[in-house]
């Protein structure tokens, strides 16, 4: 199919796209979650540990 | 309880959740009142167009029923919580699954049966044929206990939680899915003229398979609960 | 055998868990890529025009594989959860909640992707179908596994009521999904699903298996992320987190 036919679907363009497009972001959502949350425990624990050690 | 057999520690255990419940006879009326102001709230939420009532009137009263189910079930465990005794339920010698089974008998009888009589009330107010509301209680009657042991479950589960009420609709109600389905769906049927027994026998599979199995999972969830 | 024997009493273990799976991930997470977009290109390139549906049963790439991992995810939650509370195995725990919010996800993307399929074919935004209904009943049952979750202070009875409630929400889907069908029959009329090809053509099918293991590895990849975290957190006064955390 040409490349003007792959963006129209056949006039379905918003439902197809659309559905795709929420996809994309909710597998996106999930994979930078967990990452954030690993970074951010990290960062809580090394600043726990430190300020442990002061005392 | 030491020294007694298990039925007589079920007995025991069912009269006095039954004392103390009529001791508190303000208490058993809410439920019921619920019950039927939510069917009343319909007529006015959606008119009072006699042809729309009879066609979604069971549908509505059986929803009503639910809901007042629902708002009962804290009843079941939470005293007993607060005061000590449910830890005592689960340190005795009987089988915790007995004395649930005792606990939720109690509560079906207090706060299930009262909507079984007034049921045919509400089937008049929104003006059902009587036959309908034969099967109406019909479901009801096996309908209702599946309600309450499917609740302990959740029940069991939220009992330790400080704002235990809000998660347990969101637990039970999936759970109550096939009941309302089911049992609506007979007193419809049997107002088409066609014959039900599917149904009922369907309600009836509910009923034991929730008689058998709710019990063991409700006292797994206590223990987890009081932990 | 005593490779696999240590190797199982190893993965039980938070720390060596932690570092297997941080190995694993990448890998993973490539594998998982490679499919989806190989998937995706003949989903929405090489696969021909439906004659009934044009192109809008392309969604079906997403909808489908996302139904099947919904149902898949629960089973998973359940079976680590019955583990859990027999074997009192933590890293059963661990996967268990894990898997709940991604289950939750697909769920979402199950009735999204049905619900936005529907409109071009049913001509409203929502229908009372049986399959639709069904997973917006297993999307409150998930949504109610993670509540229960996150209103349990103490980490370990939280699972362990999770757990309770996840073998009681798997015995019961079974239950519900029948008597939905059986309700949208009687409300509907023999109509067949749109959501069901009746015979697919094998161009149709290879995008749909190529998606249905592209999310399969995708909920490995973030099952493993999210357990890493969780294991994070509980372990945190352990020695071997803090000196992962940073060398002061």
């Amino acid at each position: 199919m040409t490349m003007s036919e792959f963006f129209h679907m056949g006039g379905y363009a918003f439902y197809v796209w659309s559905s795709y497009a929420i996809t994309l972001v909710v597998l996106v959502l999930n994979v930078l979650v967990p990452l954030r949350n690993r970074r951010k425990l990290l960062a809580t624990i090394a600043r726990r540990a430190r300020r442990a050690r002061r005392t | 309880m030491n020294g007694e057999s298990t039925g007589s520690a079920f007995v025991l255990l069912l009269r006095r959740d039954l004392i103390l419940a009529f001791r508190r006879r303000a208490e058993l009326m809410n439920p019921l009142l619920f019950f039927v102001l939510v069917t009343a709230l319909f007529p006015l939420g959606i008119g009072a167009d006699p042809e729309l009532l009879k066609a979604v009137g069971t549908g509505i009263i059986w929803v009503a029923a639910l809901l007042a189910s629902l708002l009962s079930l804290e009843s079941v465990f939470r005293s007993d919580f607060e005061d000590g005794t449910l830890e005592q339920f689960l340190l005795c010698a009987h089988p915790v699954s007995i004395l649930v089974l005792a606990k939720v008998l109690a509560h079906w009888l207090v706060t299930g049966l009262p909507l079984l009589i007034v049921a045919p009330l509400l089937g008049v107010l929104l003006d059902l044929p009587g036959d309908s509301i034969k099967v109406l209680m019909l479901t009801l009657v096996l309908g209702t206990p599946v309600l309450s042991l499917i609740g302990s479950i959740g029940v069991a589960l939220t009992v330790g939680l400080r704002r235990g009420g809000m998660i347990l609709s969101l637990l039970v109600l999936p759970l109550y899915v096939p009941v309302l389905i089911f049992a609506a769906n007979a007193v419809e049927t049997a107002a088409a003229g066609l014959p039900i027994t599917a149904h009922l026998s369907m309600l009836g599979g509910l009923l034991v398979l929730a008689l058998s199995l709710s019990p063991l999972a409700t006292a797994a969830a206590l223990r987890v609960s009081l932990s | 055998m005593n490779t696999i024997v240590r190797l199982y009493h190893q993965m039980g273990s938070p720390r060596y868990f932690y570092r297997y799976a941080g190995y694993m991930i990448p890998w993973l997470a490539v594998s998982c890529a490679i499919l989806m977009l190989a998937g995706i290109y003949q989903g929405l390139v090489v696969a021909p025009t439906d004659y009934q549906q044009g192109d809008s049963y392309r969604i079906m790439f997403i909808h489908v594989p996302s139904a099947w991992m919904s149902m898949f995810i629960y089973v998973v939650m359940a079976v680590c959860g019955a583990i859990a509370l027999i074997w009192h195995m933590k890293l059963a725990e661990i996967f268990a909640i894990s898997s709940a919010h991604i289950g939750a996800s697909f769920t979402f993307l199950a009735l999204v992707t049905g619900s936005i399929w529907g409109k071009p074919m049913w001509g409203t935004w929502w229908v009372w179908d049986a399959r639709l209904t069904s997973e917006l009943i297993l999307l409150f049952l998930y949504l109610g596994v993670i509540a229960l979750y996150n209103a349990i202070d103490d980490k370990r009875t939280a699972a362990r009521a999770t757990a309770i409630l996840a073998i009681v929400g798997v015995v019961n889907i079974p239950i519900i999904h029948f008597s939905v069908k059986w309700w949208n029959t009687l409300h509907q009329g023999p109509t067949v699903s749109k959501f069901d090809a009746p015979s697919i053509d094998v161009r149709m099918l290879i995008p749909l298996l190529l998606m249905a293991v592209a999310f399969k590895l995708f909920y490995a990849v973030v099952v493993l992320m999210r357990a890493r975290c969780e294991l994070l957190e509980r372990e945190r006064n352990s020695q071997w987190v803090n000196e992962l955390a940073g060398p002061e």
